[in-house]
Order: structure tokens, then C-alpha cells, then sequence
């Protein structure tokens, strides 16, 4: 049973540390601002989000597994608005 | 070489590149923010002091720890003073500079 | 190498990294974003040196606040002066500053190679504090503040409230008693404001948390106000709410109300524990928390009315 926990966690961690290395390719090999936030907030919602399912069953107590399902929600909330933001800029800054 | 000491190198070097753009920069803005980087370069040094005095079944000094605490609060309290002061200079004399001969050459002008 | 020796020195060449950029970049924008990324990786740096207190700290003030309150300064600055700087130095004035730089940084680096061992330590003496007259008390770190060297901590929250002085005195005379400029000047976008209604009620509840826990797990006062002080500044930016004006008797008893309530339990620590700023046994925990929940208070409040900067406009 812990085996099969402990690849549940190699697994979804690994995941997610591939959606973080994607992102940061994109961040720096994508030619313009837009394109860029699109990898870089993949890499924050989805590699984190895979990142935080992976330790949830290491985590010692349900509080500490909450815990970790509050920082993941609060940076999708922190990275959709910023990511929102930094768009309307952009168009702004092009018209 | 152990961590905390790698923490105490780190805090030289940027004790060392805030000084260069405190004396380099000429935005005044820019000089508080170098001014700042010497301050949490200051932090860590004292930081490590902290690592190192482990005792008493603490993994830490907590003494340096918590002056480091007080000192972060401070530091900020004392940027927010010098950015008041920044921008009532901006405001008076129309310039973003610290350098006094900007500011004479128009003495009879805007100042007040 | 293991891993976490390669992570330390990964993370320390970030951090150079990072502050070298931050003297470097282009523009004053560029530089304050260079800060704040600089500031989070100097937390992780905290933590790595078992100080999570100090981590906490450094990552919502020493990153966050400060740099709300320098990307607020530069679009003052950009509305009010002209883009005219003063000229930079020279290559000779450069080339001596450089030098004199790396002077400072080595004989600094020179010091924390040779620093004495066995190294001197007030552990002991602290750990007596936190055993002692702040009884029960499981953050050593906090039985310092509070307990072991009280005097500091209560004069540094008079130093807040000097700082905030300071900085209205710097206003126009004729704007005294009015509220400082808002903190931005358009009308916020929808996702700013979505993000503050989200994130201010879960913001406070966290700042509270990590104020209560500060008794015994990593946190505090100035963690916990500094996290409530930072979600006043984004419903400021919002412009869900705005700064109070500064005659308000609401504010000024905010401010002055963790120096004026810890100085007021520390004296009479002197009838009731005989010494000053000694807490009686056996109640010393809830007068400790007592003092923490007034500091928290004040530091909530001052930090925002630093970063609002002077009196703004007309008083009524």
C-alpha cells in the first residue's frame, strides 16, 4: 500500500515538475509579454496543482493536507488576477 | 563549506553590490533601494550568527532572530520616511535627483 | 554533492544573482520587481537557516510591502517631476566605488570565514526567558520579543509610530488633518478588485492565525500584522477602501495603542512582578497575548499609512 502511495507521489510530482520546466522553456524562448504569461501561468496552475496532489499523502494530519489545498487555491487566485492584469496592460500599452 | 556560512557570504556580496549602487545610482529611488539591499545583507550576516550559536537544545540563537525581526520592521519604517522625503523634494524642486547643483541653478525659480 | 548542498548553493547564486540585477536593470520598475522576487528568495534563504520567524517577516515586509511602497513612490514621482536625473558618475568615481564595494564585501566575507568558535550564544539566557516570566511560551523567538528583551520591542513600535509622524509631517501645512492620496489613481480593473474581495477575508483570517500561533509555532505579532496591514493595501488598491484621513481619533488610537498598552503592563510589572516589564507568573501567557493582539493592531495600521504617504488636499 505505501509503495503504491509513494508512486502515486513520484508520479504526480514528476508531472508537475514537467509542467514547471515547460513553463519556464516558454518563459524564456517565447518570442512576446502574452505568450510568455500563457506558459508561465500553465506552469503555476497546473505544476503546482500536480506538485501539491502529490504530497497530499505524505502530509502528516488532514489539517496539514488542507493547508496545502490553501496555498495551491490562493496562488491560482493570486496567479489568474496577476496574469489578467499584466494582459489588459499590455493591450493598453498597444493601442 | 556549511550553509550558514554560504548564507554569510551571500550577505557580504550583497552588502558589497548595495553599496556600489547606493554611491553609483543616481535615481534617488533606486539609492534607497540599494541602501535596503546593505540592510538585508546586514540581516544575514547577523543571521548566521544566529545559526552558529546554537545552544540550549535551540537549533538557533533566537536572540539575533528576533533583533533581526525588529530590524526588518524598522528598516522598512525608516524607506517609507526617506520616499516621503524623496517625493517632497521631487515636488519642490521639479527634479528626481539628490545632487544639490541640480537644484540651485533654478533657486530663484521654483523653490520655496 | 547531495541534493540540499547543491539546492544552498543554487539558492545563494540566485540571490546574487538576483540583487545584481536589481543595481543593474534598466529602469526604477525593473529594479523594484528584481526586489520583491529578491526579497521571496532571501525567505527561502531565512529557512534554510532554521529561522522561519525571520523568513515570514522578510517575505511579506522586506519583499512585499516595501515593494508596494517603492512602485507607489515611482508613479508619484513620475506624476509630479520631470524625468530629468541627475547625471551618473563617472568611470572613475564608478571604478572607485567598485572598489570600494568589493573592500566592504571582503573584508565582511573575511569576518564570517573566521568568526569565533565555539560561537557566543544567549540561547541559555533566552530559553531561561521563555521557561521563566513568559511561561508556556513554546516560540523562543517570541518569548525574546515579548519577554526577554521587552524594552526593544516596545520602543521599536514607538519608532513605527515616529516613522508615521515623520512622514505626514512631511505634507503640505495647509493639507494637515486630511487623508493621504489614494494608493492608485484610475479606476481599478475588474480583476484587481475580484482579486482583493477573494483574497482580503482569507488574507485576515491567515494574519490572525499566524498571530495566535505565534505563542508557539512560527509567526507573531509583526507576521501577523504585517499580512493584515498588506490585505488593508490591497483593498486600498482596489480601491475597495480608502485611506483614513489622519486627524481621525480612530486611527491615532490604533496606532499609539501596542507601544501605549505594552508600556502600560510593563509598569505595572513593577507592582505586580516586582520589575519593570516583568510579567506575573501563572498569568504571564494571556498578558502576553494580551500586549501581541495591541501590537498587532498598530502594526496592521502603520504600515499602510507608510506606504500612503503625506496628507493629501484639503481638510474639512
Amino acid at each position: 500500500m505505501s509503495a503504491l502511495i509513494d508512486l502515486f507521489s513520484v508520479a504526480a510530482i514528476g508531472a508537475g515538475l514537467f509542467f514547471f520546466f515547460a513553463g519556464t522553456v516558454g518563459l524564456l524562448r517565447f518570442p512576446d509579454s502574452l505568450t510568455r504569461l500563457h506558459a508561465l501561468s500553465k506552469a503555476d496552475n497546473l505544476g503546482l496543482g500536480l506538485v501539491v496532489l502529490g504530497l497530499i499523502p505524505r502530509a502528516e494530519n488532514p489539517l496539514a493536507a488542507l493547508k496545502l489545498l490553501v496555498v495551491w487555491a490562493l496562488v491560482l487566485l493570486s496567479g489568474a488576477s496577476t496574469a489578467q492584469l499584466i494582459g489588459r496592460a499590455l493591450r493598453r500599452g498597444r493601442k | 563549506m556549511t550553509p550558514p556560512i554560504l548564507a554569510g557570504l551571500v550577505g557580504a556580496a550583497l552588502v558589497g553590490f548595495g553599496l556600489y549602487g547606493l554611491i553609483c545610482d543616481p535615481h534617488p529611488l533606486r539609492k534607497l533601494l540599494a541602501f535596503n539591499l546593505v540592510g538585508s545583507g546586514v540581516f544575514l550576516v547577523f543571521g548566521i550568527v544566529a545559526r552558529r550559536g546554537a545552544a540550549a537544545g535551540f537549533a538557533f540563537d533566537p536572540v539575533p532572530q528576533a533583533m533581526v525581526i525588529t530590524g526588518i520592521v524598522v528598516a522598512f519604517a525608516a524607506s517609507a520616511l526617506a520616499v516621503a522625503l524623496i517625493l517632497r523634494l521631487a515636488a519642490a524642486s521639479g527634479k528626481v535627483t539628490l545632487d544639490p547643483r541640480a537644484w540651485t541653478k533654478r533657486d530663484d525659480g521654483g523653490a520655496r | 554533492m547531495s541534493v540540499l548542498p547543491a539546492l544552498d548553493v543554487g539558492l545563494a547564486l540566485l540571490v546574487v544573482g538576483v540583487a545584481a540585477w536589481t543595481i543593474a536593470a534598466r529602469n526604477l520598475f525593473a529594479s523594484v520587481v528584481g526586489y520583491v522576487a529578491y526579497g521571496l528568495l532571501l525567505a527561502l534563504v531565512w529557512v534554510r537557516l532554521y529561522a522561519p520567524d525571520v523568513a515570514l517577516t522578510e517575505a511579506a515586509v522586506g519583499g512585499g510591502v516595501t515593494g508596494v511602497l517603492l512602485v507607489t513612490a515611482g508613479k508619484r514621482l513620475d506624476a509630479l517631476a520631470s524625468a530629468e536625473v541627475g547625471v551618473p558618475p563617472g568611470r572613475a568615481l564608478k571604478i572607485l566605488a567598485g572598489a570600494l564595494a568589493a573592500l566592504v564585501a571582503g573584508a565582511l566575507a573575511w569576518v564570517v570565514l573566521t568568526l569565533p568558535s565555539p560561537a557566543p550564544s544567549l540561547a541559555p539566557a533566552a530559553a531561561e526567558a521563555a521557561a521563566g516570566p513568559g511561561a508556556g511560551l513554546g516560540n523562543p523567538i517570541t518569548a525574546v520579543l515579548i519577554s526577554y528583551r521587552s524594552f526593544d520591542t516596545m520602543l521599536e513600535k514607538v519608532v513605527l509610530i515616529l516613522a508615521v509622524l515623520g512622514v505626514w509631517s512631511v505634507g503640505a501645512d495647509a493639507a494637515w488633518g486630511a487623508a493621504p492620496a489614494p494608493l492608485r489613481k484610475v479606476r481599478p480593473d475588474g480583476a484587481m478588485i475580484l482579486l482583493a474581495q477573494f483574497l482580503a477575508p482569507v488574507g485576515l483570517l491567515i494574519g490572525v492565525h499566524i498571530f495566535w500561533v505565534g505563542a508557539d509555532a512560527p509567526g507573531g505579532a509583526f507576521q501577523g500584522g504585517a499580512l493584515l496591514a498588506a490585505m488593508g493595501m490591497v483593498a486600498m488598491m482596489a480601491r475597495l477602501a480608502e485611506p483614513p484621513r489622519i486627524d481621525s481619533r480612530k486611527l491615532r488610537l490604533a496606532l499609539v495603542a501596542g507601544p501605549a498598552v505594552f508600556l502600560i503592563v510593563g509598569v505595572a510589572g513593577l507592582a505586580l512582578a516586582d520589575n519593570l516589564f516583568a510579567y506575573p507568573q501563572n498569568f504571564a501567557k494571556p498578558l502576553i497575548l494580551f500586549i501581541e493582539a495591541f501590537m498587532v493592531l498598530s502594526i496592521a495600521v502603520a504600515l499602510p499609512m507608510l506606504v500612503c504617504g503625506p496628507p493629501n488636499g484639503s481638510p474639512k
